[in-house]
Parts: structure tokens; sequence; C-alpha cells
């Protein structure tokens, strides 16, 4: 019997232990109770935060009062090199010098990322900070009641620096801020120039001003360069979400359809511009659906040269395209890379995509902690720091002043030629319709849809049916 | 399999002491098998007649078997009963009888010779199932996999096939990988098997004048039984698990040609947020698991 | 050609089997070659449309990328940090512990109820049988959400054992062992308790050495198991310094693009270590395997 009872009480010896070795790293979840109950309303006025950098150096200095949490998680999905464990170091080392606040941060990647915060979500064990952006801060975990309500942190300056497109995707439906906006940027799309010129292509697109002629002359450039090389040019990518802003893009844009209505409050891609659209490219032989790729896939491949245009393509893809290092606005095998606007019927201007990136708290009920995810949001958006906040990303700012309009950041990207002539393509910013009802049911029915008419389904039924799945907000 | 049988009826002393030690030794494994898979079981059962969902400012209202009717209403879920349900039919007979054809062809082979092809077909389960789910990955890829390489060069196909992105073709390809993990094991034990058959047997047998194949199916093949029946058991489990290979090579898709009851019950959850949901089809794949099981059992009792 | 005699010369049959085995063997060996060779090759390699068979070059770049990617302590056991390494090697010893520990709990608890399910005959045991045989091939997916809620409600979310104490509930240890002590003869047990031997005693020493082929194959079950159970890896562990070696390579397949190089250097780091120690226990190994099937 004693040989049992030993057995027994090694095993549960053996557990306890292991329970305080491995719990250290998920630290949140022992921490956050003591505190919570004790923490006031600290971060209830504009003026506790902005005077942030004096609260973090009493905090520094042992002071045990729990109004600011000493530590926070923050999870990041790889927007630019804020998916980059060095660069985000180097950030984060910054803010902990000014405020005595270690973050912790987690790298999420857009293949399980929401899956991952959805299944912390369900443990209860949310990180204090995220950083992605309105479709999924707002549409999607504000909309469901996870996050904080952030408006103390904008005072009405902020409000008039911030890009008002950019500031107005970030407010619920609720009226509530769920996200402060750090950077943006339009998704466009993307050709091998040198293919192009040898394939004589060139002729239907503008270099200058990066617009196509009209569709047609996008669908003839197409036609060209599958002559010229005998393979598919583009792919339509349809194996999951991934980058579907670019597949979304192109189809509105071809014949001038939308993806929702004005309001954000229902679908509207089964309009006849968009069936007409997704025809024409069922119709194009240079063109190819495929399921078994995403957008990273895609970029991979139009890397590699195996595709000659990329359709989930921005800026910080011409800066590094492939995150490969291997030189801005070039292929792997060297070949030039000219970035593109979605091309129109007539040529008009077209409606890109945005994309608005930046940081929003989950409310894990611990006000310690959101006080210092609060001065974490000030730090990288309106302070000294936030240029390097956005070099990080390798977006634009959406603003071009912080703190109150004494620093001035509109020339972070001054020097960089790219960056300055992708600006041409920022004034087709359209409606950041990422924020319509059912946004993420939405998402899932586009893709499916896709991979439908990919595998020969009739445009106009799948395009009925899936625009009314998403309207109801179904699953399937 | 021994059984107790034909001894006298216990005293109740007995009975008590029994139950007692009984229970001692059980404790351990009890813990964890109640922490872990029964209490998991029964608030996946009671959860599942909510409408329980992963918002927070919503309350989970009791709606009795309604995520059980729309679950048979549901196109999805049937397909994914259906895909699953091939890949198992399909990957566990497959398994068995190849894996025994390369028993029987090299069991008799030379000691290293046999060793080697042993670990030739055990590889890819101690490889680890990401590692190989990616290296596929990049063989089925449709434009620069060397699959499609391979066989436009000596003729096979006209064009590159899109494997994974073919409704017709995603499922085949996933069930190729699913085999290649799982005949490892059954080798292994078959080689071993066979090198148990009682040689004398088969002697005989040849003197009177039996084929290889009467040899094989009258005295090799009963004396695999027991074998054959574990082996069918680890291969179920294996397929009903298929995972990773769903959720990194197509996501369910193309269009649901590849989506599993175990895919769809993640995806409802942590996508679609349907805890209640993806639960009651957590239900209903248990009991399908439990028949088929009680199944194996049954069989394997009367063995 | 059919002769019932044995002749010296091998059948047609025979030939062509052994053709089609060499033949599979190739196939079943290339991934793991491609796994090798692709971790080793240029980025120009692995983009060529035309298959690059061997590399043209044999370069490092793949796992400097891998190793640069992310970063962890090389252990953490409470407070203490290790030194800072590749986060990989952190991922590959997060597998091992994760595997060894399950094995060896399963083992202990497996063995112990498994022989008083085949040797004492308590009240309730048929159910308790019963119960196990239906549990035993049911997926985790099914159940995962309610363990997602109590594993977090036990603070065990986001640490190894969120991974290791699922695996040890799972069942089929139980049913293998319990396969095994029948064949425990009855007469051994009770000489034992006639000597005066206690149960714990008589479990020792008369039925573990009895059993331990059994113990070995489902030791060897559990670990390979454990090791690719990338399903509860990826629901349960959430930062990068508690990944999986298996979570860990499936987080590099990122959005902004698909790095076969850096994805083949990563599988590499998974499977050579695990396969070298194969390979050298392999006799063990298949050994293992075998016994426990003999009484399946």
């Amino acid at each position: 019997m004693k040989k049992i009872l030993s057995l027994v009480l090694a095993l549960a010896m053996a557990l306890s232990l292991a329970a305080c070795g491995g719990s250290s790293d998920s630290g949140s979840s022992s921490s956050s109770t003591g505190d919570s109950s004790s923490s006031e309303g600290s971060s209830s006025s504009e003026s506790s935060a902005t005077e942030s950098e004096g609260d973090g150096e009493d905090d520094a200095s042992g002071s045990d009062s729990a109004e600011v949490a000493d530590s926070i998680t923050l999870w990041t999905y790889p927007i630019g090199n804020w998916g980059t464990e060095a660069t985000v170091n180097e950030l984060v080392e910054g803010f902990y010098e000014a405020t005595g606040i270690t973050v912790t941060v987690e790298y999420l990647d857009y293949t399980a990322g929401d899956e991952k915060v959805n299944t912390a979500i369900a443990a209860g064990e949310a990180p204090d900070l995220i950083m992605e952006g309105p479709e999924r801060l707002v549409a999607d975990w504000g909309a469901s009641g996870y996050m904080v309500d952030i408006s103390d942190l904008l005072d009405d300056t902020d409000i008039a620096e911030i890009n008002e497109a950019a500031l107005a995707a970030c407010y619920g439906d609720d009226g509530a801020v769920y996200e402060y906006p750090l950077v943006m940027t339009a998704h466009c799309m993307a050709i091998n120039k040198t293919v192009f010129e040898a394939a004589g292509a060139m002729q239907y697109l503008d270099e200058e001003t990066h617009l196509w002629n009209s569709s047609e002359d996008f669908f003839a450039a197409i036609e060209a360069v599958y002559e010229y090389t005998g393979s598919a040019v583009g792919a339509i990518y349809c194996g999951g979400q991934g980058g579907d802003q670019g597949t979304r893009a192109l189809v509105n844009n071809l014949y001038g359809g939308t993806f929702a209505s004005a309001d954000h409050t229902s679908y509207t891609w089964n309009s006849e511009e968009n069936i007409k659209a997704l025809e024409a490219l069922v119709a194009c032989e240079g063109i190819e659906f495929d399921a078994s790729i995403v957008g990273g896939d895609e970029i991979a491949q139009f890397y590699q040269g195996t595709l000659n245009v990329a359709f989930c393509w921005n800026i910080a893809q011409q800066l590094d395209p492939n995150t490969a290092g291997t030189g801005s606005g070039l292929t792997l095998s060297g070949d030039e890379i000219l970035f593109m606007a979605f091309p129109t019927e007539d040529g008009s201007d077209p409606e890109l995509c945005g994309g608005i990136w930046g940081f929003g708290i989950f409310d894990n009920g611990d006000d310690a902690k959101i006080a210092a995810a609060k001065q974490f949001i000030l730090y990288m958006c309106d302070s000294e720091a936030t240029a390097d906040a956005v070099t990080a990303a390798n977006y634009f700012a959406v603003r071009d002043t912080v703190e109150d309009g004494t620093v001035d950041i509109s020339d972070i990207w001054a020097d960089n030629e790219i960056m300055n002539e992708y600006n041409v393509l920022m004034q087709y910013l359209g409606d950041y319709y990422q924020v319509t009802t059912n946004w993420t049911s939405a998402r899932y029915q586009w893709w499916n849809m896709l991979q439908v008419i990919g595998a020969g389904g009739d445009v106009a039924e799948a395009v009925e049916t899936y625009a009314a799945n998403a309207d109801a907000g179904l699953s399937e | 399999m021994a059984k107790n049988k034909g001894q006298p009826a216990p005293s109740r002393a007995l009975v008590r002491r029994e139950t007692i030690s009984g229970y001692l030794f059980m404790l351990p494994s009890l813990i964890f098998f109640v922490g872990f898979v029964i209490i998991p079981m029964i608030l996946c059962i009671y959860t599942s007649f909510f409408d329980a969902n992963l918002t927070a400012n919503g309350e989970d209202t009791f709606i009795g078997f309604a995520n059980y009717v729309e679950l048979f209403n549901d196109d999805i879920f049937r397909k994914a009963l259906v895909n699953t349900i091939i890949i198992v039919v399909v990957s566990v007979p497959v398994t068995c009888v190849f894996s025994l054809w390369v028993s029987s062809t090299i069991y008799k082979m030379r000691g290293p010779l046999l060793a080697f092809f042993r670990c030739v077909f055990y590889l890819p389960v101690v490889t680890g199932s990401v590692a190989v789910t990616v290296v596929w990955k990049w063989i089925y890829s449709y434009r620069t996999g060397v699959l499609n390489d391979v066989l436009t060069g000596i003729g096979i196909l006209d064009s590159n096939v899109n494997w994974l992105g073919d409704t017709s073709t995603a499922l085949a390809c996933i069930i190729v990988i699913l085999l290649t993990t799982s005949v490892g094991q059954p080798i292994v034990l078959y080689v071993s098997a066979l090198g148990n058959v009682d040689s004398t047997l088969i002697e005989a047998a040849e003197v009177d004048g039996a084929t290889d194949l009467q040899v094989f199916w009258r005295i090799k093949w009963p004396q695999m039984m027991p074998t054959t029946l574990y082996i069918l058991v680890i291969t179920t489990i294996n397929s009903f698990q298929c995972f990773a290979l769903i959720q990194l090579l197509t996501s369910g898709g193309p269009t649901h040609a590849t989506d599993t009851v175990m895919y769809y019950i993640y995806y409802s959850a942590f996508k679609l947020y349907r805890l209640g949901y993806g639960n009651a089809m957590g239900v209903i794949l248990a009991i399908f698991i439990a028949l088929l099981s009680a199944l194996q059992f049954k069989l394997a009792e009367e063995k | 050609m059919k002769s019932n005699v044995k002749s010296k010369y091998p059948s047609v049959y025979r030939v062509i089997s052994v053709i089609v085995l060499i033949i599979f063997a190739i196939l079943f060996l290339f991934p793991l070659y491609w796994i090798i060779t692709g971790a080793f090759k240029p980025t120009t390699d692995i983009y060529s449309t035309d298959t690059v068979w061997w590399p043209t070059q044999w370069v490092t770049t793949n796992f400097e990328k891998l190793f640069s990617n992310r970063s962890a302590p090389l252990f953490t056991i409470g407070s203490l940090e290790g030194p800072t390494v590749p986060a990989a090697i952190r991922w590959l010893i997060n597998s091992v512990f994760i595997s060894v520990m399950a094995m060896l709990l399963t083992c202990i608890t497996a063995a112990m109820a498994g022989y008083a399910l085949a040797k004492k005959r308590f009240i309730g045991r048929n159910i308790v049988f019963a119960l196990i045989v239906c549990a035993m091939a049911l997926p985790k997916q099914v159940i995962l959400i309610p363990l997602i809620r109590e594993i977090s409600a036990m603070g065990l979310y986001n640490t190894l054992w969120a991974v290791i104490l699922p695996t040890v509930g799972w069942p089929f240890g139980v049913f293998l062992m319990k396969q095994f002590s029948e064949g425990v003869p009855g007469e051994m047990l009770e000489a034992a308790r006639i000597d005066g031997a206690g149960e714990a005693q008589t479990f020792v020493q008369i039925v573990m050495p009895l059993i331990k082929p059994g113990i070995g194959a489902l030791a060897i079950f559990t670990f390979i198991n454990s090791w690719n159970d990338y399903f509860t890896q990826l629901i349960m562990l959430t930062s990068s310094a508690n990944y999986s070696i298996a979570v860990g390579i499936s987080t590099l397949q990122g959005d902004s693009s698909t790095d076969f190089g850096i994805l083949m250097a990563g599988a590499a780091l998974a499977a050579v270590p695990i396969i070298t120690v194969f390979l050298i226990f392999q006799k063990y190994f298949t050994q293992g395997i075998t016994m426990g099937a003999v009484k399946g």
C-alpha cells in the first residue's frame, strides 16, 4: 500500500512542481486577479495619459501602487516589421525606459492568428494589447464586447490630427473607440515590369500614374503576357482569407461594383458589375482561380517569377518584396516590380481598399493593466516615439503631427523615393468597408464563393447565394 | 484473452477488498481520465443545448435541440461527416493491406535489409506531422511542386494539376499523406507477427501441396488476427485525429472538399464563435466513434 | 513458372514485389530527402520552376533565418530563465519535455489501472472499462472547447502541462495495459498474496516485470503521439517560448510570404533529432512496438 501511496504522492509532487515551472510564462493569469480589486479608474482623464512619462517614472522607482501594472502583454500581427522580433524589441525597450513597464510580445500570423486570439478569449487569457486593423479590433472583437473603449485617449487635437477616414473606422457601432490608429496604406496590385515590357504589355497602363488605361486594357495586357510566357499570369487565390482584400478590390474595381453598402449594414457584392467582373476573370485565360494558395503564397510566387501579376500588394511589399531582404521593388531574379492601382472600366479613379493598423486593448477586467496598455498606446501613437513606431510598420502615419501638434512626423519618409512615389495611390483610398456588420462571416463567404466559381460553378448563382449568406451572417 | 470464469463466487469480504484495492490502483489514471475526458465530455453535452457563442455581452440561452436540428440541415456538416467517413473507410483498409503486403515481402529478408525497409516505412511517423505536412505542401504545389514537374516531365500529365486546389484531387492528396504516416507501425507489427507464425504448420502444409496463397489464408492469417485487430484500432484512431493536414494544407477547401468534422468543429468554434454548435458536432462525432469502438471491441472479444 | 516445390530462384511474383517495394521505399524516403536538401538550398534553387534535385550550393541561410526569427530563454523554471537562444531550440526542448512527461505519466497510471482492470474484480469494473473503450478513439477536437476552459480555470493554459495532462487522460494506454495484464497468471498473484506480499509489492515485484514489454510499447506509442499532437499544442500554447516544435514550424508560414526554405529548415530541425534517436534505438523501438501487439 505504501508504494502506491508514494507513487501517487510522487505524481502529485511532479504535477505541482511542474505547474510552478510552467505557468510563469503566462504570468498574466496569476498576477491579474490580485491587482484588479484594489485598482481605481486611473485612466479616466486625458491628463494622466498625456503625462504618461511622469507616471512611469514613479512606477519605476518602486512604488507599489496598483494603479498601473508594471507588465503587459502585446500580441501583434506581422504588420511590416511589427512582426520582426528585433525591431519590436527596440520599440518595447524604449517604452520600458520611458515608463518602467515591461511588455511581453507574442507574434501572430495571418494563417492561424485569429483562431489563436479566439482560443485565448475562450480561455479567458486574452492579451492586454493587440495590434491589427479595425476589421478585427472594431468589427470583430470590439463588436463582441471584448475591447476597452479608449475614446478618452483622443482629445480634440488628436481627432483633428488623425486622418478622418482612418479614425472613422476605429469607432464601433456603439460610438466607442476600439482602436487607436497608427499607420495606414492603400492596398494595390503589382506587375512584373520586366516581363510586361518584354511582352509588349506596357502600352496598356500608365507607368507614371500607376493606373490602367481601362479594364479592357488590363485583360489585353494579361492576354499579351500570357501569350508571351505561356503560363498563368495572375491567380485569384482563394485557399483561405489571407490577403482577400486583393481579390475583393480587383473584382469591385473592374466594372465599378462595391462590396458593401455605404452605411456598412449590408453586402452589395451581388451586383451586376461584380458578376460581370467575375465572369470576365473566369473567362480570362491568363488568370487562374487557385484554391491551393492564399495571399502570402501568391506574393511568394510573384516574387519568384512564377506569376507576373500580384493582387496582394502594398507599400510594405514594394519596400521589401516577400520580406526576403533582396532589395526594394525587385523580384528574386532582379526583375523590376511596378505597383499598380486596380483597373477600372474607363480608366477613372480606382477605389483602393485601405489598410489601417493600430492598437486596441482587451478588457480583462484589470484596470491596472488597462492603464498600462493605454500608456503604451500613447507612447507608440502620440509621442516622440511615434516616428519609429510608424517606420517599423513600413506604412504611412495616420497623422502629420503628434503630442498636440508639437512634434512633426510628416517627413519620416521624406528620403524614401518609393514611399513618395507610392503616395500617388493614397488619394484613391476608398471606403473602409471592412467594419460592415457580420464582417468575419462575410470574409468567409467571399473566399468560399471564389472556390465555388473557380471549381466551375455558375457565377451569378454563386454570387447570389454567398452574398445572401453574408448578409444573414450565416456560417454556411 | 484470459477470462476469470470458472472460479468460485467470491466472498463479500474479498469483493470489498478487491474493490478498494482496485480503485486505488485505478485512482491516478481515473483522475486524469475523469478530469480531462469525462468532465469535458459532460460539459460538451451540456453546452451543446445552448446558443453559446464567444461574445462577451450575450447571455447563453437554452435552445434545446436546435443546434442538433441545425446540424442535420447543415450541408457543410454533412459534407464534413462524409469526408471524415471517407478518410477512415479508405485509409484503414488500405493501411492494413499495404502494410501486410510490405511485411510479407520483407519479413524473410536478411537482418540489415529487413531493418532498412522497416525504418524507411517508419520514418514518416517519427518525422512529425507538421514537418511532413509542410514538405508535402511544397511537393504538391501547383506551379513549383516537384510532383507536377515530374509527372509532366515523364509525360503522364499534359499540364500541371492543382493537387490541393482541385475539388477532385484534394481529399485524395490528404489521404495519401495520411497513409504515409500510418503504415509504419503496422508494418513493424506484421513483420513480427509473420515471423512468429508456427513454421512447422507451414512446412506441413507445403508438404501437403498447399499453394502459397492457401498457406497464407489458412495458416498465417488466422494467427495474425490479434495483430490485425490491434492495427485496426490504432489506424482508426489515427485517421480520426488527422487535423494538421487539413489545417495547414487546405483549410477544408476547396469548396469543403476536405472539410472534416474535426476541422469544422475547430472552425465553428474559433472562427465563427459558435461554441454551442461546435459542441453539438462534437457530441455527434463522439457517439459515432463510440459506436465504432464498441463494434471493434466486440469483434476483438469474439476472437 | 508456378511450382509448389521451393526453387532456389525467386519467383516472378517475388521479383516484381521487391521492385515495387523499392519504388515505394524511394517514395517514402523522398519527403525526408526533400526536407533536408531543401533546408540547405539557396533561395534561387527553392523558387526555381525547374526542380532542383540537389542543392547547387549548400547554404545555411535558411537556418540563419530560422534562428534569427524568434528568440526565447533556453528554459524557464519558476522565475529562473536560461540564456536567450533561438526560439526553435526552445521549441525542441519543449517538445521533448512534453513527450517525455506524457510518456512517463501515461505509463505509470496506465500500468496500474490496466492491472486493476484485468486482475481485480471490483464493483463497477465493467462500467469503467466500457467507458474507456468508448472514449478510446475520441479525437480531442470533440472536447476541446470545455477542455480549454477547464485548463485555464486550473491556471495551466499556455503551459506545457496543458498539453501533457489531457494526453495522460486519454484511455488508450489503460486499454493496452489491461490486455497485457490479462496474461499475468493468477496463480502467481495468489502465491504472492499467500506469502504475505502487499498489493503494492505484488504489483511492483510480480506484475511489472511481466508487463514490461507492454509498458515499452505504450511508452513508444505515447511518445510519438504526443510529439505529433499538433492540435492540442496549437490550442493550448500561446506564447512563443512555450511552443512545441510542431506549432513553432506552423507559425513560420506567415501571411506576408511563404518561404519554403525556412519551413524546410524548421522541419529538418524537428525531424532530424528524433529520427537520429529512432535510428540508434530502432532495434528496441521495433521490439517495443512488437511486444505490444503480440497480446493485442
